[in-house]
């Protein structure tokens, strides 16, 4: 969802930073007071065209439409599930938007307090209240492999450009990941998903520097000793 | 306030007893993100004073008759440790921290931006780790540094320094001596890029060009403790000045 065109200096501005005094448009996360765009939060000055605004570096992940996450079952109603994906309110999940045909009542038959689902954000109103569905291609309970939590504003250094870090770690390590837009991720896999567990701790404590991939690729490899002809045939 | 002594606060050259003139606040030390399990956290001294502020949220509301359907609430707790004084503080909440931690919340709330979180609560927790005279500042100035580091949106970061008049002089930031044998106490709180004021208190008595000359003071010092402020965030995250190249 970032704007991809962060300039080369990157200026962390806290709130109350004047951003632009020139007659520019507030972005995300600034606001205007006598003409003047100033930040609202914590975190870096993105400029593009007229608009300036700040990519926040923290803070707790708020719901976008079309955002597909990671939830923890919390509590079960005679229609719907309660779902926890780490926003300020809990995101409710109707028998409706299952993909299995659920009688009326019989909602702890599917889904029980403690599962794990990936859903898609399906509506965030003004009130900001959510709405999650499950009836989308990908979309289903999770059974084993493991769940690493991780600020949401690192999850892109995860993905990386264009899908490259995530990739990188799916064919080394040969796990299965899926990376949640709210800062958690499952991993699964033989013993390699340990390694792939480590892989994306590194990324999250050094989510801020650069050459990212290139490291934790050395990383993985110097980690997977006798998995180099594994590797061949998987090429 | 109150007490009496012989003890000379403000020498014949205008000199405190800790070696500060009449315009020195003292010395301050902010740190952001101290704690890991916190949202966001700061720890700060100021002279003596030792104070951590933790934040959490913005989370769902509880208990939930205090949600505010149209923006979320701020729920401050402002604790002194028993610890905190020379005579042990007896722990709980009582009149005076209740009241410090109503002022603190009503201040912070003029600077969030409270009505993009509706039905949420953001929770601010002071601890008081060492007193020396003027910790409700000392407490919202590192609160307000933990939001900030907490990711949460807002309009401006707010400083707090206190001004007062001691020995017949008008001071910037009493310390514990000034404070319990001096005539006045004004905590003053801002939002700098307006200078608008958001806690003012006095306890004591000043004419009101003792007053006015204790509040010129104060938004002079609290426009430096900002700078400190804003340091401190920056600091934090002086690594990240590399660029994520890809994303």
């Amino acid at each position: 969802m970032q704007k991809r065109n962060a300039r080369p200096a990157r200026e962390i501005v806290v709130p109350g930073d004047l951003l632009d005094d020139s007659g520019m448009d507030a972005g995300n996360n600034a606001y205007v007071l006598n003409g003047k765009v100033y930040a609202g939060v914590l975190g870096v000055r993105n400029a593009h065209n007229d608009t300036v605004g700040v990519i926040p570096l923290g803070g707790r992940y708020m719901p976008v439409t079309g955002d597909t996450v990671i939830g923890i079952i919390e509590d079960i109603g005679p229609s719907n599930w309660l779902v926890n994906i780490n926003a300020p309110y809990p995101a409710p999940l109707h028998v409706n938007e299952v993909p299995w045909k659920v009688e009326f009542g019989d909602t702890s038959k599917y889904l029980n307090v403690g599962n794990v689902v990936m859903l898609k954000v399906l509506m965030v109103d003004e009130s900001k209240k959510i709405q999650v569905t499950m009836k989308d291609s990908g979309l289903r309970r999770i059974e084993g492999g493991q769940l690493v939590e991780m600020p949401h504003s690192k999850v892109s250094r995860v993905i990386g450009k264009s899908g490259s870090m995530i990739q990188m770690i799916k064919n080394l390590t040969d796990c299965r990941m899926f990376v949640g837009q709210n800062g958690r991720i499952w991993i699964d896999g033989d013993e390699n998903a340990e390694i792939a567990v480590e892989a994306v701790r590194i990324i999250e404590r050094e989510a801020q520097s650069s050459n990212l991939t290139e490291r934790v690729e050395n990383f993985i490899k110097s980690r997977l000793p006798e998995k180099e002809e594994n590797k061949g045939e998987g090429y | 306030m109150s007490g009496q002594t012989d003890m000379v606060l403000v020498d014949k050259k205008g000199m405190r007893i800790d070696g500060r003139k009449a315009d020195e606040h003292r010395p301050v030390h902010i740190e952001a993100g101290v704690l890991s399990n916190a949202d966001g956290s700061a720890y700060l001294e100021i002279g003596k004073n030792k104070v951590l502020a933790a934040v959490y949220g913005p989370r769902e509301c509880h208990p939930r008759h205090l949600q505010d359907p149209t923006k979320a609430i701020i729920q401050c707790k402002y604790n002194m440790q028993a610890f905190s004084v020379s005579d042990r503080k007896r722990p709980g909440p009582d009149r005076r921290s209740v009241e410090i931690s109503k002022i603190i919340a009503e201040a912070l709330e003029k600077v969030v931006l409270t009505e993009l979180y509706p039905r949420a609560s953001i929770d601010v927790y002071i601890e008081i780790l060492q007193a020396n005279a003027g910790t409700r500042c000392a407490g919202l100035t590192a609160a307000s540094v933990a939001l900030a580091d907490a990711g949460i949106p807002m309009r401006d970061i707010v400083p707090a320094v206190a001004a007062g008049k001691a020995d017949g002089h008008v001071l910037l930031d009493l310390n514990k001596e000034e404070d319990n044998f001096g005539q006045a106490d004004v905590p003053l709180a801002i939002v700098p890029s307006t200078d608008e004021i958001v806690l003012l208190q006095m306890d004591g008595n000043m004419t009101r060009e003792e007053f006015d000359k204790a509040i010129d003071l104060a938004f002079g010092a609290c426009h430096e403790i900002y700078e400190k402020q804003k340091t401190a965030l920056k600091e934090r995250y002086a690594v990240t000045k590399e660029d994520e190249e890809d994303e």
